[in-house]
């Protein structure tokens, strides 16, 4: 789960990182009560969960609470890289006297965390990464001891911190890495990182990345999700424990087992090159036990969708034998309807694997006129397509 | 012979006495595999019966090492349960530790590798969120289905579980010696690497099907270790070719940020490396079926 700048500042502030005062507002209203409780020059900011707002125009300059209520009113409800702005954060503004970059993450390669580190922070950090890579250090985190004060210089060295800030950025070091444990993250990071004219080094922003997995761990993280963000069938799904992803075509896609679905949709999208351009509509991965209940679950969420015109149900039988997951589509459909949610779309379904035979035949018993059985998974793309496409 | 799991593997199961731990404990037995025996420490010294077949419950994985000689351990304990219980594999140095359990936390799987390595690797992690691995006709640890294929002489290594089961299924007529399912979250312990290596070097496998997924490098790392180290003809597939950027898909892993991790990326790095790339999974068993034919 990403979290909005704001939440990242709140969190940083709470394991005693130096951040500078701020809030955030929904309304230029409340933009401006932040404004005049900061007092003197703020800086407004979109909060989106995208790069490049700077660019963008998502982040302005405002001298007081009027300015700052009008900066508000601009930005509030601005696009940037298709993220509506729903809030702002407002924060007082520093005088930067240096940039630098600091962030720890997962290095999936080594199967470990990794620090970078850079005295060339600032937007343009991944030119410098790229073009000057020397100028950006990596140093690798034994995830079993952590980054403590020896390791905390060792980075200020690495990156090569100049002197007269290298004790406040062991400090932060450390109690970064703190917050990176204690919460349960897979990214922190602070671009930039800054020197102000005072002398002092603050954390001028904060992009953080929680790990739902570790979700058990942190009741309070909850809070932090975005449901504004949430598509409604994403969440009506949520709630039903399916792993759905929205997405943007025709064909309704159920299937078991991530790596199965993704494909699905792949082959899909190939099958659909040659009926209209139709693409998948979702991901859904009702997982292994395919019950019934979980069938009309996962049926009443993708019918539910009014883009979708046909539904491809693809499953191999692996420890779910093929003639229970023909029941549950039977079941499904009849629990559907009696739930008053009569379906009229066109249901594909590919059965193979454990028991696929006698899946096949309850199937065909069951005569229902919605229902198509394609014994391969192209064949079954290919007629899901059609169908599709037929009810454009 | 195939790889790291044989018909003379000794395999127990943490969490044995649990739901899932159960349930495929009896599908293990059913699958010809030595399950000869669990730990559980609030059930040791008592015995769980499965269809006939008396298995002891020991309270640690020691233990169990010590009286029965089990070599493999298939952990089913839950999320929050997972690192201790692999930590405790590893400190009893069981050779080959399979971790089933789906949704662990990113840094207790960096914890128990770190401890792994720390110890000096002397076991072979496989997963976690992963189905495991079964060399059919032989042995099954984990939750792959035992009866899609008889023993044969294919090699498979994949990220992703249903995937392993459509390639061994659409793949049938000819067998596998092993396959490895080695899960999809971001830190795992066996890698792709490390399975296309031990094929290479297995002389009952003559070719291999690599499985891989859009996020990470893990597969153009691959690339490279093939091109270097395999001299095995290679078949790969990589699901989520029209996935849009951003989103997550299931697997933690399974997620692609920026240009790097792309399926397309992935697809042009092996086939540099001399694999044969298909783009659905009926394709990729063709491309097998012509090389092995």
């Amino acid at each position: 789960m990403d979290l909005f700048e704001y939440q990242g500042r709140d969190l940083f502030e709470r394991h005693g990182l130096p951040v500078l005062g701020g809030g955030v507002a929904e309304t230029p209203q409340e933009a401006r009560a932040i404004a005049e409780r900061l007092g003197g020059k703020v800086v407004v900011k979109a909060q989106v969960k995208v790069g490049g707002r700077g660019k963008a125009g998502g982040v302005k300059l405002a001298d007081g609470p009027d300015e700052a209520e009008a900066r508000a009113t601009d930005i509030l409800g601005m696009d940037i890289k298709g993220h509506t702005v729903h809030k702002v954060m407002l924060a007082e503004t520093a005088d930067i006297k240096e940039e630098y970059y600091f962030s720890y993450l997962l290095d999936r390669a080594n199967r470990t965390f990794l620090c970078i580190a850079s005295v060339a922070g600032g937007m343009e950090i991944e030119t410098v990464a790229e073009e000057d890579p020397e100028r950006v250090a990596k140093i690798a985190i034994d995830a079993s001891k952590g980054v403590d004060e020896a390791k905390a210089r060792e980075i200020v060295s690495a990156a090569k911190f100049p002197a007269e800030v290298a004790e406040q950025v062991v400090d932060i070091a450390v109690k970064l890495w703190a917050a990176f444990v204690a919460e349960d993250a897979t990214l922190v990071e602070v671009n930039p990182l800054a020197k102000v004219g005072d002398g002092r080094v603050l954390a001028l922003d904060a992009k953080v990345t929680l790990d739902e997995n570790a979700g058990f761990r942190h009741p309070d993280h909850e809070a932090l999700e975005d449901k504004s963000a949430v598509d409604p069938l994403e969440q009506a799904a949520k709630e039903k424990n399916l792993n759905y992803v929205k997405l943007d075509g025709e064909v309704g896609i159920i299937g078991n087992g991530a790596g199965l679905v993704m494909s699905t949709l792949d082959v899909v999208a190939y099958a659909g090159e040659k009926h209209g351009g139709v693409k998948p509509a979702n991901f859904l991965d009702i997982g292994g036990g395919a019950s019934a209940q979980v069938m009309a679950n996962g049926l009443e969420i993708v019918l539910g969708d009014p883009a979708v015109k046909s539904v491809f149900v693809n499953v191999f039988g692996g420890i779910t034998a093929c003639d229970a997951v023909a029941n549950g589509i039977i079941q499904a459909l009849a629990l559907l309807a009696e739930r008053g949610e009569q379906v009229t779309k066109p249901l594909v379904v590919r059965l193979d694997g454990n028991n696929a035979e006698a899946g096949r035949a309850i199937l065909d018993g069951a005569n229902n006129p919605l229902v198509t059985r394609v014994d391969t998974m192209d064949g079954a793309a290919e007629k899901a397509a059609e169908l599709a496409a037929a009810g454009k | 012979m195939a790889i790291w799991l044989t018909k003379d593997s000794k395999v127990i199961v943490q969490g044995i006495t649990g739901g899932e731990g159960s349930k495929h404990t009896k599908r293990m037995l059913a699958a010809g595999t030595q399950v000869v025996g669990g730990v559980n420490p609030r059930k040791a010294g008592t015995k769980v019966d499965f269809d006939g077949t008396e298995l002891p419950v020991f309270a640690t994985v020691a233990e169990a090492i010590a009286a029965t000689g089990a070599d493999v351990s298939v952990i089913f304990v839950p999320p929050a349960f997972t690192k201790a219980a692999v930590v405790e594999a590893i400190d009893a140095e069981i050779p080959l530790a399979v971790v089933i359990t789906e949704g662990v936390p990113v840094q207790d799987s960096a914890a128990f590798w770190a401890y792994n390595v720390a110890k000096g690797e002397k076991t072979r992690i496989i997963g976690p969120n992963c189905p495991g691995i079964a060399s059919p006709g032989a042995s099954n640890a984990g939750i792959i289905p035992a009866d899609i294929t008889p023993q044969g002489r294919i090699g498979l290594v994949s990220k992703s579980g249903t995937l392993t089961y459509q390639l061994m299924y659409e793949l049938r007529e000819f067998g596998f010696s092993t396959a490895v399912g080695i899960g999809g979250d971001p830190i795992i312990g066996t890698t792709h690497i490390d399975a296309l290596k031990a094929f290479q070097e297995d002389p009952d496998t003559d070719a291999i099907v690599m499985i891989g997924e859009i996020g990470g490098d893990a597969e153009e790392r691959a690339a490279e270790f093939i091109k270097a180290n395999v001299t095995k003809p290679v078949v790969g597939y990589i699901a989520g070719f029209t996935a849009p950027p951003g989103k997550t898909m299931g697997h933690a892993g399974a997620i692609i940020s920026g240009s790097a991790g792309t399926a397309d990326a992935k697809k042009v790095a092996l086939e540099a490396a001399g694999v044969k790339v298909g783009k659905t999974p009926s394709e990729t068993a063709q491309l097998m079926r012509d090389i092995l034919s």
